[in-house]
């Protein structure tokens, strides 16, 4: 399926669908790729190498900082799949990759593509000139 | 979608400024992208929050721009640190975060920015004018800017609020533009408390019900005493973006969008309008403190936002007033503030009262950011709805919210005493 390149990169993972939007400042724990938010159902769970599917995003413009943080300690996501366009994500994403060199695609997936995304297993994430491309595991 | 992009922002992604101007509109073009901006605009002025440490990301964004010799290239202003810069020695925390903060802090004077080390650059020399483009992130400082003052600038954060500075371009987008600035929310404050006599309380509970209400949609407010002050909407502007997401509120016959009602709606209906009673107000007040009357405290902190020369104006003579008779106060008072206040503050000779008083001065910094209070035994007590926002979860403390008047009132006590 298609998507929109909001930072490119590639990417393939364990999906972990986030079940509310979470604030990485305050709310992911850098050194350990965790959510430290204690009001997030799913506070505990390591983000890790996963590819995070979220809504949209939430809280402090810090939270770029965060993401920058996590991508350069090695504790980031794989790939964040997007339903909205998120300012906060993509420039945590971004100074991740050009600063470090590593890749954490972040695209923004079509509506439609929503049930099938968040009910996959794992998700392969290609992100060049658009359009991306997101494709289904086992 | 494309950013349309003038023949100079196309050259500086090209690199014909250099290294470090073509990496920061990389990123200001990917920005732009997000937030669908069909365009850039000139910038007049920058305010920085990226001089706060949050790991090492932080300093290597910024020792990357100097490496290739990045300055900025509009006047720049930063916000708050880590550390005091000029007294270091009230820095308590970890040594290690301590000195890269401080790092951070001086990168960023290397890259050409002015050290303000304030969150409230609007009550400096650096104010920008009605209507000026400019990039600006703290939240604070943005809906303090927008509202009060009628400059222009969307809720910028980190690296992108230097990408700015470097570049001096903004997208072109939301609050930059006159329709966005609407306001699609009525708050009327119907009655006032007669027992508060200032307005500092009521324009804290104005701001928290919007912060609460309104998310990020724009209020119209009806109905603040006449008597409020540039420092009261500073107050109600600050609370509402920790409690919300404010980035604009009107406020009629006092900010300069507003004049009237329909200049503040610009001619359109309300999707909705809040009724404030003066009991709500007292609820919603009342509900920014953890502690009952009378809790012991361990400290007292004012100045979150720094505190203006005017606010001092209005402290020392509650100061004096404390000393009078031989009183001092049972616990810490601290007040947060930037160095060009401080300095008009010595130039009138209120330093020594300030000493004589038992003030801790903090510049730079914060109290409720970082470790800076040295005892934490007892609740803290503030006239910042914004503190008394985010103390209990920055600093895992209970907080007692009063006017300034309760504050120094209950400095003297060493317990929470409420008018």
């Amino acid at each position: 399926m298609r998507a929109i390149t909001l930072v490119p990169g590639t990417a393939e993972g364990e999906v972990f669908v986030m079940a509310e939007p979470l604030s990485f400042w305050g709310g992911l724990d850098p050194a350990t790729g965790a959510i430290i938010d204690r009001w997030h159902p799913q506070c505990g769970t390591v983000l890790t190498g996963k590819v995070v599917v979220m809504e949209r995003g939430r809280g402090s413009s810090s939270g770029s900082s965060v993401l920058a943080e996590a991508i350069r300690a090695g504790t980031a996501p794989a790939a964040i799949v997007m339903l909205t366009r998120d300012a906060i994500v993509t420039l945590g994403a971004l100074v991740g990759r050009e600063l470090y060199g590593k890749d954490c695609p972040v695209v923004m997936a079509a509506a439609a593509d929503w049930p099938a995304l968040t009910a996959a297993g794992r998700l392969t994430v290609a992100a060049g000139a658009e359009p991306a491309e997101i494709e289904i595991g086992l | 979608m494309t950013v349309e992009l003038s023949d100079r922002d196309r050259a500086m992604l090209a690199g014909a400024e250099g290294e470090a101007a073509r990496f920061a509109m990389n990123l200001m073009v990917r920005f732009a992208e997000a937030v669908e901006a069909p365009s850039l605009v000139d910038a007049e002025c920058a305010h920085i929050d990226g001089c706060l440490y949050h790991g090492q990301a932080s300093l290597d964004f910024v020792e990357h721009l100097l490496a290739f010799g990045g300055r900025v290239r509009v006047p720049t202003t930063l916000n708050v640190g880590s550390v005091d810069l000029i007294h270091p020695e009230l820095f308590i925390g970890d040594p290690g975060l301590g000195s890269a903060g401080a790092r951070l802090m001086r990168a960023h004077e290397e890259m050409g920015c002015i050290p303000s080390f304030t969150c409230a650059p609007y009550q400096t020399i650096h104010r920008p004018r009605f209507g000026a483009q400019i990039g600006w992130a703290e939240s604070n400082a943005i809906v303090f800017a927008n509202s009060v003052i009628g400059a222009r600038t969307e809720r910028y954060g980190d690296f992108i609020d230097l990408c700015c500075a470097v570049t001096g371009r903004v997208p072109y987008y939301g609050l930059h533009l006159t329709e966005n600035r609407r306001a699609t929310v009525v708050v009327e404050v119907e009655g006032l408390p007669p027992e508060w006599d200032a307005a500092g309380p009521v324009c804290v509970a104005v701001g928290h019900v919007i912060g609460r209400r309104c998310g990020d949609r724009i209020a119209a407010i009806v109905g603040l005493p006449a008597t409020t002050t540039e420092d009261d909407l500073k107050a109600l502007g600050a609370v509402g973006a920790s409690a919300g997401s404010v980035a604009l509120f009107h406020a009629v016959g006092l900010t300069p969008e507003a004049p009237t009602l329909e200049a503040a709606l610009q001619g359109g209906r309300p999707e909705e309008t809040i009724r404030l009673t003066a009991d709500d107000l007292r609820r919603t007040v009342r509900g920014l403190s953890t502690v009952p009357e009378g809790t012991r405290l361990s400290a007292v902190s004012l100045g979150t936002p720094h505190f203006s020369l005017a606010e001092f104006e209005r402290l020392m003579p509650l100061l004096d007033g404390l000393l009078s008779g031989g009183g001092r106060p049972a616990v810490d008072l601290y007040v947060n503030t930037g160095r060009e206040v401080m300095e008009e503050v010595r130039a009138r000779g209120w330093e020594d009262r300030l000493n004589a008083a038992g003030v801790t001065v903090v510049l730079d910094t914060c109290t409720y950011l970082t470790a800076i209070m040295r005892d934490l035994s007892g609740a803290v007590m503030t006239n910042s709805g914004k503190m008394a926002y985010y103390a209990p979860g920055n600093l895992d403390i209970e907080i007692a919210f009063g006017s300034l008047a309760d504050c120094v009132a209950s400095a003297r006590a060493g317990k929470v005493v409420l008018s």
